[in-house]
């Protein structure tokens, strides 16, 4: 199993650790519930140095992007992001991923760490065939890269003390809590170079910073001893994965696979088929016009029970119940104190306050369809 | 370092046993808890039903997994815990007191000499 710089804190602060696309990783260090609700509260700091990092640069990468991922990248300024997808010919995604524009011609992809190489095997492949490849420059460094991403509502209090601004690159701020969501800026920490982005995946305000893995240890000390005093808390993969269901995030290999188009999943928002000729257009095209055969959608139990779980089944209610579909995620909530999840149904039963029923250990329990986000903040 | 009380009996996969006469009263150990964190869920055996030793016959489900809960004896199941089953917190914050699970009418008390004693399963989670 591979570790991040990281391995060291966590050891030091009782991590539990797992493998995780073949990292060894902190699934929690006190208990999820606690780290869950630590973001929702207060903030909490994830090490995500696993994910990978691909710098693609040079006076053809804009094209490059926009044929091989599904977003418009021409709507993004230098020192901006956008969450988007790369599809195969089907249409069925390889990975989603957050694609930022550095400069006018440098762009930094933040792709899953489970899907780093197939992520750059598929990539070098479609650079060998483009025709001005030699305006592109393709580099991996995921092996030399961190990130931590420090998140929740009270990280504006304390991550100005940490990171002073103003920004060195990409957006122009004077302090990093003026990065509007999915701005990103270069800062100076410590004499070295960062790059920060107002961007997250639980669903709460906070950051994520991109550094060379051996700055990583002092960033992550530094955040943590900056932020203990408002309430921050490291969190592990566990409560990543509990805050990202109940905003319903897609999790690649849950929500998303090769077999699987970004319109199934629900996030056609972030397809532009507007932009002109990119892989997998034709199918997600027909698809956004006519309709698919399997729709994402979210789900909570209705009584106490078991929490739903991944390949659970889900069935329809009332005369002619039958199978209709799978979990695809599922915890117990947190935040809601519920049974919560995603799965796959055909579109015809995809509508919100349709009841349903979950098969758990072969006994089925009620549960109801509704709308997305499952967990909302109050306003 | 977790609670392995000394008068209690207590099996490899981390179930505790006390024993009154012959009904013995299961749950889930201290370092059992532990490694598992908030409990969620728990789902327990019917009354009446038979349970041979090493039967899995019940569930504990914590925000990340369920587990199998394997009854440590053979006999008729009498009781049933509702206090944890609607407040399934309790297996983690009084594991061997309000959190139990279970009682058991032993159907083969002899069963209980293959049980583990404090000091052999306190070897045991020390080795883990």
């Amino acid at each position: 199993m591979k570790r991040t710089p990281l391995y060291a804190a966590h050891q030091r602060l009782g991590g539990k650790l797992i493998e995780f696309g073949g990292w060894e990783m902190p699934v929690q260090y006190t208990s999820i519930t606690d780290e869950h609700l630590a973001v929702r509260k207060a903030a909490g700091l994830f090490d995500i140095s696993h994910m990978g990092e691909v710098l693609i640069s040079g006076a053809g990468a804009e094209a490059f992007l926009n044929q091989t991922l599904t977003n418009d990248v021409r709507k993004l300024a230098a020192g901006q992001g956008q969450y988007t997808l790369m599809c195969n010919e089907r249409g069925g995604v390889i990975d989603d991923l957050y694609a930022y524009r550095l400069t006018d011609s440098e762009y930094l992809l933040i792709i899953n760490a489970s899907r780093i190489e197939a992520d750059v095997a598929w990539l070098e492949r479609q650079l060998a065939g483009f025709a001005r490849r030699s305006d592109v420059k393709f580099q991996n460094t995921s092996d030399t890269t961190g990130a931590v991403a420090v998140q929740g509502p009270r990280v504006v209090e304390f991550i100005g003390s940490f990171c002073p601004g103003p920004s060195t690159g990409g957006t122009q701020v004077a302090r990093v809590t003026d990065l509007k969501k999915n701005q990103v800026g270069r800062f100076s920490l410590a004499g070295q170079p960062v790059w920060i982005s107002r961007t997250g995946y639980t669903g709460e305000d906070g950051f994520e910073i991109v550094a060379p893995g051996q700055h990583i240890e002092a960033i992550w000390n530094q955040l943590l001893a900056a932020g203990q005093p408002y309430g921050l808390k490291p969190a592990g993969l566990g409560a990543r994965d509990t805050l990202r269901t109940e905003v319903c995030y897609p999790l690649y290999g849950h929500e998303l696979d090769e077999n699987t188009t970004p319109i199934e999943a629900g996030v056609g928002f972030f397809v532009a088929l507007d932009k002109g000729e990119f892989i997998g257009r034709a199918v997600m095209a027909e698809q956004k016009a006519k309709g698919t055969g399997k729709k994402l959608v979210a789900l909570k139990m209705t009584d106490r029970s078991a929490p739903p779980r991944p390949h659970y089944a889900i069935w329809s209610t009332g005369q002619g119940a039958a199978k209709i579909g799978e979990v695809v995620s599922g915890t117990q909530s947190p935040s809601l104190g519920i049974g919560i999840g995603m799965g796959y149904v055909p579109p015809a039963f995809a509508k919100s306050n349709t009841p349903v029923e979950i098969e758990i250990r072969g006994k089925r329990a009620p549960a109801v369809l509704v709308p997305k986000p499952i967990y909302r903040k109050p306003d | 370092m977790a609670n392995v009380p000394s008068d209690l009996k207590y099996a490899k996969s981390h179930e505790w046993v006390r024993v009154s006469g012959n009904v013995a009263t299961v749950g889930i150990t201290d370092h059992a808890q532990h490694e598992l964190t908030d409990v969620v869920f728990v789902e327990l055996p019917e009354i009446g039903r038979q349970v041979k030793a090493g039967d899995a016959c019940a569930v504990v489900e914590s925000v990340k997994t369920a587990s199998d809960i394997y009854s440590p004896v053979s006999g008729e199941i009498t009781e049933a815990n509702k206090a944890v089953v609607s407040n399934p917190a309790l297996a983690n914050s009084e594991p061997y007191a309000s959190g139990w699970f279970y009682k058991v009418k032993l159907s083969n008390p002899a069963e209980l000499n293959a049980l583990l004693t404090p000091e052999q399963y306190q070897a045991q989670i020390a080795g883990a």
